[in-house]
């Protein structure tokens, strides 16, 4: 059954006429074009499909559309405020944190999520907060330097 | 050498910025107007053959466009080997492991596709099958393919020297054996494919591909069609590790359908299918005979490898051969004996994975050297040490190793691990050790596997860099724009690359093997070369110089030492124009690796790669005796990789090769049942996450490889074939257990605690 969805993503009021059994990553990449949000397992297990919802991160492919209508989503096209890139963003470029950067979305806004709530963390809180986010190309060793990078 | 400005500079990649904001596209990234999605109907029995395909229902289900079987599509096997081939992108007769592809379906929505694939009936007859490579071998067991009654595909049988009047030789024989499981590739971005065909019948597939001319070739197999129709893009690709070197059935059936709709097709595996589907690492039964000399000298071997392949032979051929060569390597050993097998039973089918064929009997050598060390009394450092390969030396395969930092990566990972201080001398449950290894820069053996490259000095004086080389996050096209730039004497920044394009690029085998950074490098090299050389020859023209005496450097062109005695690039190019010399000005690279005659290993000896890398890992462990938990605390990767073209990049590599190598020994494990895969999720299979990771020190030994452009080898690959043994052997000395078969989770430490307690 279709329905039309109102979306906030991104600062933007969005509405999408979908089936209602849509999950968030399916309108986010096919409705909206918002392709930096990724699909690596659709099964909740490897975080490359993580988006911010009311700032806190979700797994877009386990989250239905429907269910946060007119809640404020961030995917990676919208963490960067007036152009000007996130310094988790700057971090991961400049560390080296990114190879194939399938995982880069979702690790980004883990970490960005991560950080709102603990400011002043620990190399080990830093790794449980992302241990929820697979990636097979760098180790980790790089993304975990580069979160701890911005951290004043 | 001269100062370089571009090469050895911890750059970030090119496409950093790109992945870093959610702009880069990969496949499955892409959509054109009128896309159709297509799914696969996958073998629900291990070995069976195909009575009838009933496609009638699902043609009916609304919105499908399509639907085929293996009876619809040209009967052409392709295969990564030629003399390998044997698959076919549907199965034709019979299905040969769970997960097979039997029939295709494509429809105007995921959901209806998904549909008509549960409304195909298939009528099997169930033939018997055979799981295990042993039994798979002996007379009588099932056949999985016709031509090959023994179901040995691919064998090697070679000897070097006399190992029986060796072993005579020898004061000490060790013998042992070993077993490896499956690992699979698990790269982040599943496998897709979205294909168009034009009114000419000209296809072009994009694809998350490691090598988009084979797979042009393949394709145009596949499909009967002449590999001038076919084109094959690489967008982004999520990683590969070795196992989007094949063709799939995605790819076909993307193209097959495009052809037939006339519409965009796209076939995207879930990660089930990634699992289960496509490649893995090759489980082995390895066993090692080893003779020594009582004053340490490895004097000779002989082993018996009987690779697990699955239902078809993806690189068979090449594996075996691999694992027989670089046995010889990073050790001298003049004796060896090595028979090989690769094995079809009825399971999910081994591939090239990161180390292909080497890391299963480097665990091997390794963990039975630190064996071997104890009962002789040598610790396991200097006996590597004194048995190591040096540069220049004569190899009994005719290897040529013109470069060679082995004794260094050994003496600088002992030393960053606290060898000396630590090993034997930590409580019970903590432990280190190391081992070592060798990888090959690219192969110079196969057919089709020359690289090149054109630049083009633009008016404007930037420059636009053209490659065939497959970029699958590794960092190849930066990695080759260095080496350009380097040559042109201009920023990075100066150069716009267009890479892996088989219409539009120059011909490149792809990334396998560890070769991109030589042989792309090289080729990029020679052409901005050629293209500075015409340059050159106008500046020099104008200052009344030999061109020979020119160099270019920061953007200038001037008299070698007497920077002040030239002009800009952009005065060059502007006085190039003015001069009546034809623009634009294009250099030109073709590369191939330097090689008498092709040589396959399988056959004769030679010289298999224009380099060679070389390396140590150490590791340090505990071992939680209550659970049988094993923590690695840190990894050294002391990695020769000649000259480091991009430091930050070659960091990356160690690090990622090294924790995917703690996945071998202690986590992953694709688990079967008579076939079926237990655990085809990331729940389930035991991928690494940030939690398990080390302290990792990477620990770069430079050496300048006369082959390697400005100096550079192999660097990542060869990190993957021995953290496994290192991680062993610091559990042995953790707790004095030496475990022969992988991974080594907590049920066989607690296991073999309470045996040892016995």
């Amino acid at each position: 059954m279709k329905k039309i969805l109102k979306l906030q993503v991104n600062g933007e009021e969005f509405e999408v006429l979908t089936e209602t059994h849509k999950t968030l990553l399916e309108v986010l990449r096919e409705d909206l074009g918002l392709t930096g949000t990724k699909r690596g397992c659709d099964l909740g297990t490897c975080g490359a499909c993580t988006v911010l919802i009311e700032g806190k991160p979700y797994l877009s492919c386990l989250t239905l559309a429907i269910d946060v209508q007119r809640k404020k989503i961030i995917t990676i096209e919208g963490l960067s405020e007036q152009g000007k890139p996130h310094p988790l963003q700057k971090a991961f470029v400049e560390k080296g944190a990114i190879q194939c950067g399938f995982c880069t979305p979702g690790m980004i806004l883990t970490a960005k999520a991560f950080l709102d709530q603990h400011p002043h963390p620990q190399e080990g809180e830093v790794k449980r907060a992302i241990s929820g986010n697979l990636c097979r190309c760098t180790g980790y060793v790089k993304i975990v330097e580069a979160i701890l990078s911005t951290i004043e | 050498m001269n100062r370089l400005d571009v090469v050895g500079k911890r750059e970030p990649m090119l496409d950093a910025w790109d992945k870093a904001m959610g702009r880069a596209r990969f496949t499955d990234d892409l959509t054109l107007p009128g896309m159709l999605y297509g799914k696969i109907l996958r073998s629900p029995l291990a070995h069976a053959k195909i009575l009838h395909v009933d496609l009638s229902k699902a043609k009916k289900v609304a919105g499908v466009k399509g639907a085929i079987s293996g009876k619809d599509i040209p009967k052409k096997k392709y295969g990564i080997v030629p003399m390998a081939k044997d698959e076919y992108a549907l199965a034709i007769e019979k299905v040969r492991y769970i997960g097979d592809e039997v029939a295709a379906v494509v429809a105007t929505t995921w959901e209806a596709a998904e549909e008509a694939i549960s409304k195909i009936r298939v009528d099997f007859e169930e033939l018997p099958a055979v799981f295990d490579p042993i039994e798979a071998m002996k007379p009588g067991a099932p056949i999985i393919h016709e031509e090959v009654p023994n179901n040995v595909s691919a064998k090697i049988h070679k000897e070097f020297g006399n190992v029986e009047k060796a072993f005579g030789e020898s004061d000490f024989l060790f013998e042992d054996t070993f077993e490896t499981q499956a690992v699979n590739h698990a790269p982040l971005e599943p496998h897709a494919a979205l294909a168009i065909v034009d009114p000419y019948g000209k296809v072009t597939l994009w694809a998350s591909t490691q090598i988009p001319f084979f797979l042009r070739r393949n394709l145009a197999t596949a499909l009967d069609i002449p590999e001038s129709k076919v084109r094959v893009i690489k967008p982004k690709v999520g990683g590969g590790f070795g196992q989007k070197i094949d063709q799939y059935a995605k790819d076909f059936c993307a193209a097959f359908f495009a052809a037939k709709t006339g519409k965009p097709v796209k076939f995207v595996y879930e990660r089930e299918e990634v699992f289960t589907c496509t490649r893995q690492r090759h489980p082995m039964h390895i066993q090692l005979k080893t003779g020594m000399k009582k004053d340490g000298t490895i004097w000779s071997q002989q082993f018996k490898v009987i690779a697990d392949g699955g239902a078809y032979n993806s690189t068979a051929p090449l594996m075996i051969t691999l694992a027989c060569f670089f046995i010889m390597l990073p050790y001298r050993l003049e004796n060896l004996l090595f028979e090989g097998y690769h094995v079809y039973t009825n399971k999910p089918v081994g591939g090239a994975m990161r180390g292909h064929g080497i890391p299963q009997v480097r665990f091997a050598v390794e963990t039975q050297l630190d064996r071997i060390s104890e009962k002789m009394e040598i610790d396991p450092l200097d006996l590597r040490l004194k048995n190591a390969f040096q540069a220049g030396e004569p190899h009994p395969a005719k290897l040529l190793v013109q470069s060679c930092g082995f004794s260094d990566t050994l003496r600088k990972a002992a030393e960053e691990i606290g060898w000396k201080e630590k090993r034997g001398k930590l409580p019970f449950g903590r432990g280190v050790g190391l081992a070592g290894a060798s990888f090959p820069s690219g192969v110079s053996n196969m057919s089709h596997i020359s690289s090149g490259a054109i630049v083009k000095i633009e008016r404007d004086g930037s420059i636009t860099l053209l490659t065939g080389a497959a970029d699958i996050g590794q960092g190849a096209e930066t990695v080759i724009s260095q080496i350009a730039a380097e040559e042109l004497g201009v920023p990075l920044e100066d150069i716009r690359i267009t890479a892996a394009d088989t219409e539009i690029t120059p011909l490149d085998p792809g990334t396998f093997g560890s070769g991109v950074t030589l042989r792309a490098g090289n080729a990029a090299k020679m052409a901005a070369c050629s293209a500075k050389e015409k340059l050159l020859e106008a500046v020099a023209e104008k200052m009344e110089a030999r061109s020979e005496d020119l160099e270019a450097k920061n953007r200038r062109i001037y008299v070698k030492g007497s920077p002040e005695r030239g002009m800009s690039f952009q005065e060059a190019i502007k006085y190039y124009q003015y001069s009546d010399r034809p623009m634009p000005i294009i250099g030109r690279g073709s590369y191939s690796p330097p090689a008498k005659e092709p040589t396959t290993l399988l056959k004769e000896n030679g010289n298999f790669s224009p380099a060679y890398s070389f390396m140590t890992q150490a590791a340090e462990v505990e071992v939680d005796t209550r659970t049988g938990k094993v923590k690695v605390l840190k990894m050294v990767a002391s990695h020769d990789c000649g000259r480091a073209i991009n430091p930050m990049l070659v960091e990356g590599q160690l690090e990622g090769s090294v924790v995917g190598g703690m996945g071998q020994a202690l986590y992953e494990d694709v688990m079967t049942e008579k076939g079926q895969v237990l655990n085809p999720s990331f729940l389930d299979y035991g991928l690494p996450t940030a939690m398990e990771i080390p302290s990792i020190i990477s620990v770069e030994v430079e050496t300048d490889d006369p082959e390697g452009p400005f100096g550079a080898k192999e660097s990542g690959e060869g990190t993957q074939l021995a953290p496994a043994p290192a991680i062993i052997n610091a559990i042995y000395d953790a707790i004095g257990v030496r475990f022969h078969s992988l991974p080594v989770t907590p049920e066989k430490v607690l296991k073999a605690l309470h045996e040892k307690k016995k």
